[in-house]
């Protein structure tokens, strides 16, 4: 009786997000015991992580639609950078307001989905080139708005926002000097949730992205079956370019800073969060539940890579690609098996 | 135009690069009528079914619905002008639940979000309501057999309570209960008033179901007749047309050579199978003969075909070729055994569309010859020149491409591909579908030639009176089983349907 | 007239069409911008001159655009891990050899064959997830692409205090090594354009004088087809990986060579995108099947000559993947089925009415 109650729930896209919730759960236990002197079981550490991964959240919320729809974005990060530097250059060096600032940049990244989406959608161009070719565009972009480094430093709206402690009123604990210190938490991180929320809701509860869904699962059969394939994949690029953006404004809000280098690589991060959260590479399987735990497992690694002290930061990048591996391999194997069950 | 007809296609034609797959087609649907539409493989069935809901577009003529003129530009456009189609493959998303499923681009909404438990407690009924009880509409669709799988499918067509209904050959992977099932749905539809086009090539279903029959050949229509006025033989009369005529003269006279010390056992099969595709049979082929696999669409002849081949690898029994026993792990063994095998779907398993007839032609030679040792090009010349000849391909030049060949001449470079090989046993899979008549005449021939000069070939086809022309012994099958022989002494169609369709009373084996 | 047309017709249906009207664009651009463009001299010994330039630096480019050109047509999809894997190369190469000015810390020979043998190695794990495992192509070489500068950062490691600190720039001080991406004494052709030009042919003579060319055609366009009349195309694949890989260590040696370090960051970065233009730029479908190699080769020349004539415009290293990006956007997109269809559609229209106003 047990097993076949398990055997229900492990069936298909649960099983791979099981995986993902188990191994987070295993993970911070294991860190809360092998780092308890180093701080990591206290809730702040855990806010922490929500904070500094914020514009992962959204980014990868976006990745994670476009994954479902069968395609793949890795222009993430350097729109993220672009977003950063168009900010700090607005705000720095054009003076312009920070809410003026924020939608120009929340604009470019709708019509930079739109072209991305165009190309995808429209001219049926493979994703991954189009999305390479705008990685670049975007990186280059943001050369040419600056060679150097612009800090923020005159707005005081945008500084305000993104130095502002919201501080929760449970968890509390008192330091050595017997204050009480209430775990805080930034704006960004709410501004992440409720998109992770909305774009719950949006996978579950609507037709559009019920429509996303069907898409990955089988395209021709969605065409067939009525669905504006065409007009819906546009769609989810542009949504995606918008979430590109907002992810690069939180961002901006934790470094307040745009800079060349800024972000390269976090589209990796993205994708890793959602593959590690369950997405398949192949479309039709995924969830933003999953991927916001494929990004608390790649905040525990770093944390893990923090309070350890010793090693050297590359080992971050490196681990996340052996997980990512991992992961790629299980969704292979895990395929391979399906399709042989089937006959 | 009477006032009870619901679809009027009028002087349908469309053209793809090389083929007229439709001219000048009419066909008529009446309400609360199930209308047959049939023809041989490649006759324009898909073809026109496509052209109406949307896939394809028309070069001429035109369509009316309840006498208005529509152009259904998209699947999407279709579905809204309430044509609701049932397609061969199962085209549902295999990572949806099977409620979802049934109800995309409609799902049932409270407050603007989609109400599930609403959409589940409706799946379930409607299931039920094409006769599927025990099925969880929450689990993936991609977990159930391909035959739940179709019958998913036409309830989700069914649910939309269409004036039309389209069922594009909606049989193939259905047992006999769930294709009663099915007829009991049909006939339901058919009371309430929808039209049903019902796309087959079952013979016995056609007859139970249908009130009127379209038969369409080489892209042309033929007629459109009511149950009463075609009888069967009348029928397949119509469906093949005058090649029943021309193609007559053909006769494998050789007799089956058994006879004394020719005697050659070049295939001998025990107990191969392949889990899923063909249950354990055993086969012996004699050097000379000509051997055809025969039976309803579906009923496993591809697979025992593909299994000996091990184009699908053999999970138990043992194989002899040449009285050597053989171990075959990948097609490569097989072909350096001294056999060749030439696939039913020729786009998908035999055309390298991009390459050269000469490329195409010497491909199988030189996998057998090995990757270092490459052809010379004058020997590759030479053998292309002399297959091109001897089967009289049209092209201008052997290093045209294959995919701007026509279809007969496609499948002769194929042919010549495993001829350049010399094999001893030659599997020729549907080798005449989809050809104009000429080639079709042209390759049985050869089929025959061959045989005389001591070829081994096992010959499958759909078209009984071709194998009956050029085998010398059949092998019946049914449901991925291997049921049995005939000789082909003096056999009609007649008894190979007989053999076909088995006893009547025992039909679900 | 009539036979121009003809010439035209024909020079337009030949599949180096692309790649060669490209180049000729690219040389008038650059002749416009820098009128002393053609000009070769000798200096120091050595052939000196902007086209010479654009031929040197181009072999890296035309190395990993053969590699990248098998890979794509035998799995139809793009290996993007190649700047990476020429970082990793180049790390164990300078890493072996030590940095003493007098002598190599383990024969030179060695140390090549070493990180020939890297890119090798990562090009068997792509292979192995491709072919054997059946992932996307684009997916499984996204793996080294994250993970290959992290690992050759850790390979690039120097004692510092009795630790082993990773991260770090390690040079080669020996005179030797520079020879093998700068000029061998006494000639005046840059090195890398014989090791260029060596791989090309051995590379057309693997494809032409066996069957492989044929082989890899044949999986690359129906690998289902290539199974049935007895092709191994799991082994094809396989080994278009990793000879992608080879292409990757090589080229990564002759970068090293070149600024005679292990710059984990540099080295190779932003090559794939350049790799794939000058395949795509080459005639080669991205979507596999058919390949050209000479198509390659001038799409990778021209790659470089379009480079040599943005910074001469003063754009600089950073901005020029923008300039890139549109270009590799507007090649496959005209490349493309849906643009064809777009376009004899138009066409057809067009004629249809110029009829009816005849």
């Amino acid at each position: 009786m047990k097993f076949k109650f398990l055997k229900k729930k492990l069936d298909g896209s649960n099983f791979l997000l099981s995986v993902t919730v188990s191994l987070f759960i295993v993970m911070y236990i294991a860190g809360i015991i092998v780092f308890s002197d180093a701080g990591f079981g206290t809730f702040q550490t855990f806010l922490n992580m929500l904070i500094d991964n914020s514009g992962l959240i959204i980014a990868a919320a976006g990745m994670t639609i476009i994954m479902v729809t069968g395609g793949i974005d890795i222009s993430i990060g350097s729109v993220v950078g672009l977003i950063c530097m168009m900010l700090a250059y607005s705000m720095q060096n054009m003076g312009l307001s920070a809410w003026l600032s924020i939608i120009l940049v929340l604009l470019f990244g709708i019509i930079f989905g739109a072209v991305q989406g165009f190309f995808i959608a429209y001219m049926k161009l493979q994703p991954f080139i189009i999305t390479l070719a705008g990685m670049f565009f975007c990186r280059g972009l943001t050369a040419m708005i600056s060679v150097n480094q612009i800090a923020i430093t005159t707005n005081k709206t945008f500084l305000g926002m993104a130095s502002k402690d919201i501080h929760l009123f449970l968890g509390s604990t008192v330091n050595k000097h017997g204050v009480r210190m209430y775990p805080f938490i930034h704006p960004s991180v709410i501004i992440a949730l409720i998109t992770l929320l909305i774009i719950w809701y949006l996978c579950k509860y609507t037709k559009f992205g019920r429509n996303l869904f069907a898409i990955g699962g089988n395209e021709q059969s969605a065409l067939l079956m009525g669905i504006n394939v065409r007009k819906i994949k546009f769609t989810a690029y542009v949504l995606n370019g918008f979430l590109a953006a907002l992810a690069g404004l939180v961002f901006c809000l934790n470094t307040t800073s745009g800079f060349v280098e800024q972000a390269r690589g976090f589209e990796m991060d993205a994708i890793a969060a959602a593959v590690i959260g369950g997405t398949m590479l192949t479309g039709g399987v995924g969830t933003v539940i999953g991927t916001f735990f494929g990004v608390l497992i790649k905040a525990t690694i770093e944390t893990y890579i923090r309070c350890n002290g010793t090693l050297s930061s590359w080992w971050n990048k490196i681990v996340l690609s052996a997980l990512l591996c991992f992961f790629i391999v299980l969704q292979s194997i895990f395929m391979i098996i399906k399709n042989k069950r089937k006959q | 135009m009477s006032s009870d007809v619901v679809l009027s296609m009028k002087n349908i034609s469309i053209t793809f690069p090389g083929v007229k797959a439709l001219q000048n087609v009419d066909f008529n649907l009446r309400k609360g009528e199930i209308h047959a539409l049939m023809g041989e493989n490649g006759a324009g069935k898909s073809t026109l079914i496509k052209v109406l809901t949307g896939v394809y577009t028309r070069d001429t003529g035109e369509i009316l619905l309840n006498g208005k003129s529509i152009n259904n530009r998209s699947p999407e456009e279709a579905q809204q002008n309430c044509i609701s189609t049932v397609f061969q493959e199962v085209n549902l998303c295999p990572n949806l639940s099977v409620a979802e499923n049934i109800f995309v681009g409609h799902q049932p909404k409270k407050h603007f979000a989609i109400d599930w438990k609403k959409m589940n407690d409706r799946a379930e009924e409607i299931l039920k309501g094409v006769g599927l009880t025990h099925i969880n509409v929450t689990r993936a669709l991609g977990e159930y057999s391909v035959a739940i799988q179709q019958m998913v499918a036409i309830a989700r067509a069914v649910n939309f309570n269409c004036k039309v209904l389209i069922l594009d050959e909606p049989t193939s992977s259905l047992d006999d209960h769930e294709v009663l099932n099915l007829f009991t749905v049909m006939k339901n539809l058919k009371e309430k008033g929808t039209g049903i086009i019902f796309v087959t090539h079952f013979l016995e279903q056609v007859y139970e179901v249908c009130d009127r029959i379209t038969v369409l050949r080489n892209g042309e229509l033929q007629g459109d007749f009511s149950i009463a006025e075609l009888p069967r033989f009348k029928l397949v009369a119509t469906m093949l047309g005058h090649e029943f005529d021309e193609l007559a003269s053909i006769r494998n006279n050789q007799p089956a050579a058994v006879s004394g010390t020719d005697k050659e056992k070049i295939v001998h099969a025990v107990g191969l199978s392949h889990t899923g595709t063909i249950k354990p049979f055993d086969i012996t082929i004699n050097k000379g003969e000509v051997v055809g696999l025969t039976g309803l669409l579906g009923s496993g002849r591809s697979e025992l075909a593909r299994t000996l081949y091990c184009a699908d690898k053999p999970d138990t029994g043992t194989l002899f070729f040449k009285n050597k026993k053989l171990k075959a792990m990948e097609p490569i063994d097989s072909m350096r055994a001294g056999m060749a095998y030439l696939p039913e779907d020729r786009k998908e398993e035999s055309i390298i569309a991009d390459l050269s007839i000469r490329e195409n032609m010497i491909i199988a030679l030189q996998a057998k010859t090995g990757v270092f040792k490459l052809l010379p090009l004058a020997k590759q010349n030479e053998l292309a020149d002399k297959y091109i000849k001897a089967l009289r391909i049209k092209t201008p030049s052997a290093e045209t491409l294959v995919k701007q060949l026509s279809g007969g001449n496609q499948q002769k470079v194929i042919i010549g591909r495993w001829l350049i090989t010399h094999p001893d046993f030659l599997i020729l899979d549907e080798p005449t579908r989809g050809i104009d008549v000429g080639t079709k005449t042209e390759i049985q021939k050869l089929v025959v030639e061959l045989s005389g000069k001591g070829m081994t070939i096992m010959f499958i086809s759909s078209e009984i009176d071709e194998m009956l022309r050029t085998v010398n012994r059949l092998c019946v099958l049914r449901d991925g089983k291997k049921v049995g022989e005939l000789k082909n002494d003096n056999l009609t169609q007649q008894d190979v349907m007989a053999a076909i369709a088995g006893d009547e009373n025992n039909v679900n084996n | 007239m009539l036979i121009t047309k003809h010439i035209w017709q024909s020079f337009k249906k030949n599949p180096l069409f692309l790649p060669v009207t490209a180049l000729i664009i690219m040389l008038i651009v650059n002749v416009m911008v820098t009128p002393s463009f053609f000009k070769i001299s000798i200096r120091n010994g050595v052939l000196y001159g902007y086209t010479i330039d654009i031929l040197n630096r181009a072999c890296e480019l035309i190395i990993l655009a053969v590699g990248m050109t098998l890979a794509v047509a035998s799995s139809r999809g793009t290996d993007i891990s190649v700047g990476a894997i020429e970082a990793v190369s180049a790390a164990v190469c300078v890493r072996l050899l030590g940095s003493s000015y007098t002598v190599y810390a383990v024969p030179i020979v060695f140390a090549i064959c070493m990180c020939l043998l890297a890119g090798i190695l990562c090009g068997s794990f792509n292979g192995l997830l491709v072919a054997k495992l059946n992932i996307q192509p684009m997916i499984a070489t996204l793996i080294l692409f994250t993970a290959g500068r992290g690992i050759a950062q850790l390979l690039s490691a120097r004692e510092i205090n009795g630790v082993m600190v990773p991260g770090q720039i390690l040079y080669v001080r020996m005179e030797s090594f520079k020879y093998i991406g700068g000029f061998i004494p006494g000639c005046v052709i840059p090195t890398p354009v014989f090791i260029a030009a060596v791989f090309v042919i051995i590379t057309v003579l693997l494809m032409k004088k066996t069957a492989l060319g044929m082989y890899i055609e044949t999986v690359g366009i129906n690998p289902k087809a290539g199974r049935l009349v007895g092709i191994n195309s799991v082994l094809i694949i396989f080994f278009t990986y990793v000879f992608c890989g080879f292409a990757s260590g090589l080229a990564g040696l002759i970068s090293a060579s070149r600024i005679y370090s292990s710059d984990a960051n540099n080295i190779g970065l932003n090559m794939e995108l350049d790799a794939i233009l000058a395949v795509a730029l080459g005639g080669n479908s991205l979507g596999g099947g058919k390949f050209n190699l000479a198509g390659s080769v001038i799409g990778a020349i021209t790659i470089q000559a379009l480079t040599t004539g943005l910074y001469a415009m003063g754009v600089s290293a950073d901005q020029l993947p923008v300039y890139k990006a549109v270009v590799v956007v507007l090649i496959v997109a005209l490349q493309s089925d849906e643009f064809k269809r777009i376009w004899s559609a138009y066409k057809l229209r067009h004629a249809a009415v110029s009829e009816v106003t005849k």
